[in-house]
């Protein structure tokens, strides 16, 4: 196998491992429109790294964590509905990131792959801050596992409680910040949410556990990631949008697993009982 | 103490003192800011006025309104018990069958009832052992007889745990015969104090009309039948002459 395709898997595969369990909670909190708008400030993260001259990666990290920063303050404030500021801020920051990066002579950027990705152009650097940046994600995710879930399922209960709702909240944010980066050159800012949550909603319907539902997701990710990338060789698709379809299929086809049987071998339990 | 939400007075000069191992309730109409001043109380909500002292180390088991978990989420009930701390499955049995709905253990909490729900919840908020049980509408979605079965097992739980109860409810004829001692809001503290002595009083018959003749409580009494807690919910069309199960009125 090329060593060009190898790196791709490796970094697809590592990509898609983190994504399930953030991306479950993602979607458990209803924050896939969040992802997004992060993602879409990408763009102009990888403007200032080359403007001002600094490792791109760190600067599309800071920006999505700065990004991250200014919508729990905005959001706070209640004095617009929570869609429309991320719909403002969403296109405002990839328009400004689009608007940065004309303005850069001296360096040409292939537009193309910071949107839609490029896996195939995958270096081993980039593959040290996948792994890196995952590692970090993926250790900090289940440290505050337990309190994110509490809080996740019912804010007021868990604060009661005694969980720090607002610290894990923000805490949570901020590792999507950070896998949005990273992730980014796998399949690009317009389609990385989608990485993290089809397989996540894929997984739904086989889970009974948050945490089968997490480790389900990952699992599908990685599958997606191989078929799309084994789809990308074989047709010589572009890769990253290879990927989003295989997932999408693997979405499909799950939807075509029988009603809920788990759920109705549960009621029979209980009927029993 | 007192709230102002959004520039909307919610609550003023409400001055209020929960006394331990009593249960008492909070009536009053809608909007009468009575989830307000939970939230208040449980410190959710900074009050705008005033302070809530707390007895040091207070640890407070409470029982939100009516809790709907996402369907996307895929939880059992013995998870979501367990979700503020690590309980062996032996106790989380127990507590849910105090509760008496023993048999959902293993069940996807999106798949019981709205009764069966409120049930657990109460089994949640005494896991933690608390030293204050706050309810919020504890009876909501249950029917006639329900409730009292509900209000019933509040009464023995204190008894059993030694625990103050704090509950909003709007069933309040089965508050009058389950209180110690209840609290009128509309906004402030109309009135407060015995049941027997806040029924006679006029701003409570300013509040609630004369609906309601002074005194009447609860009566409780044995059904001959016992309602299973899954279908609890009498269908109104149901046949004539089929063996339909009292409501609590007819009997």
């Amino acid at each position: 196998m090329d060593a060009f395709i190898l790196r791709a898997l490796l970094g697809g595969l590592m990509v898609a491992l983190v994504a399930g369990p953030l991306g479950s909670f993602m979607v458990w909190r209803r924050m896939a429109y969040f992802g997004d708008t992060l993602a879409h400030s990408a763009l102009l993260g990888v403007a200032l790294g080359f403007l001002m001259g600094i490792s791109v990666n760190l600067s599309v990290i800071l920006v999505c964590m700065a990004l991250a920063a200014a919508l729990v303050v905005l959001q706070r404030q209640r004095r617009l509905a929570s869609d429309t500021l991320l719909g403002i801020l969403a296109h405002s920051a990839l328009s400004l990131g689009l608007v940065a990066i004309a303005f850069l002579e001296t360096v040409r950027i292939d537009l193309m792959a910071y949107l839609f990705g490029d896996i195939l152009a995958v270096s081993w650097v980039d593959l040290w801050w996948i792994l890196g940046g995952g590692a970090v994600a993926l250790l900090a995710l289940v440290g505050i596992w337990r309190p994110l879930l509490s809080a996740t399922v019912h804010e007021d209960l868990a604060r009661v409680e005694g969980v720090p709702v607002t610290a894990v909240g923000i805490a949570f944010m901020m590792l999507i910040a950070l896998v949005i980066a990273v992730a980014m050159k796998v399949v690009g800012v317009l389609l990385i949410t989608s990485l993290m949550i089809i397989p996540a909603a894929a997984a739904r319907r086989l889970s009974r556990t948050p945490e089968q539902m997490a480790a389900l997701a990952s699992l599908l990710g990685c599958l997606a990631v191989t078929a799309g990338l084994w789809g990308s060789w074989q047709w010589d698709t572009p890769a990253g949008p290879s990927i989003v379809v295989a997932a999408a299929g693997i979405f499909l086809l799950m939807l075509a697993v029988p009603v809920d049987w788990m759920r109705r071998r549960g009621e029979a339990g209980r009927a029993e009982g | 103490m007192g709230l102002v939400l959004g520039g909307r007075r919610i609550l003023r000069d409400v001055d209020l003192r929960i006394e331990p191992g009593q249960i008492t309730t909070l009536i009053g109409p809608n909007g009468a800011g009575k989830t307000s001043l939970l939230r208040v109380l449980l410190g959710l909500v900074p009050p705008t006025e005033g302070v809530v002292h707390r007895r040091r180390g207070l640890r407070i088991g409470y029982m939100p309104q009516r809790i709907a978990v996402d369907e996307i989420l895929p939880i059992t009930v013995r998870r979501f018990l367990s979700l503020g701390r690590r309980v062996p499955r032996e106790r989380l049995q127990a507590a849910l069958r105090e509760v008496g709905v023993g048999w959902l253990l293993d069940q996807p909490v999106q798949s019981v009832s709205g009764g069966e729900m409120q049930r657990i919840l109460l089994a949640r908020a005494l896991l933690r052992e608390p030293h204050l049980l706050v309810l919020d509408e504890p009876a909501q979605g249950v029917d006639v007889s329900g409730q009292g079965e509900v209000f019933q097992l509040i009464a023995s739980l204190r008894d059993r745990y030694g625990c103050g109860v704090l509950m909003v409810s709007h069933e309040l004829h089965l508050v009058m015969a389950a209180a110690d001692s209840v609290v009128c809001l509309n906004r402030h503290v109309c009135c407060t104090g015995h049941p027997e002595a806040v029924s006679r009083d006029p701003a409570y018959r300013r509040l609630f009309g004369d609906s309601m003749p002074p005194g009447v409580a609860f009566y409780p009494h044995h059904h001959d039948h016992h309602h299973d807690l899954r279908g609890n919910v009498i269908p109104e069309s149901a046949p004539e002459g089929a063996p339909v199960h009292g409501d609590g009125n007819d009997d």
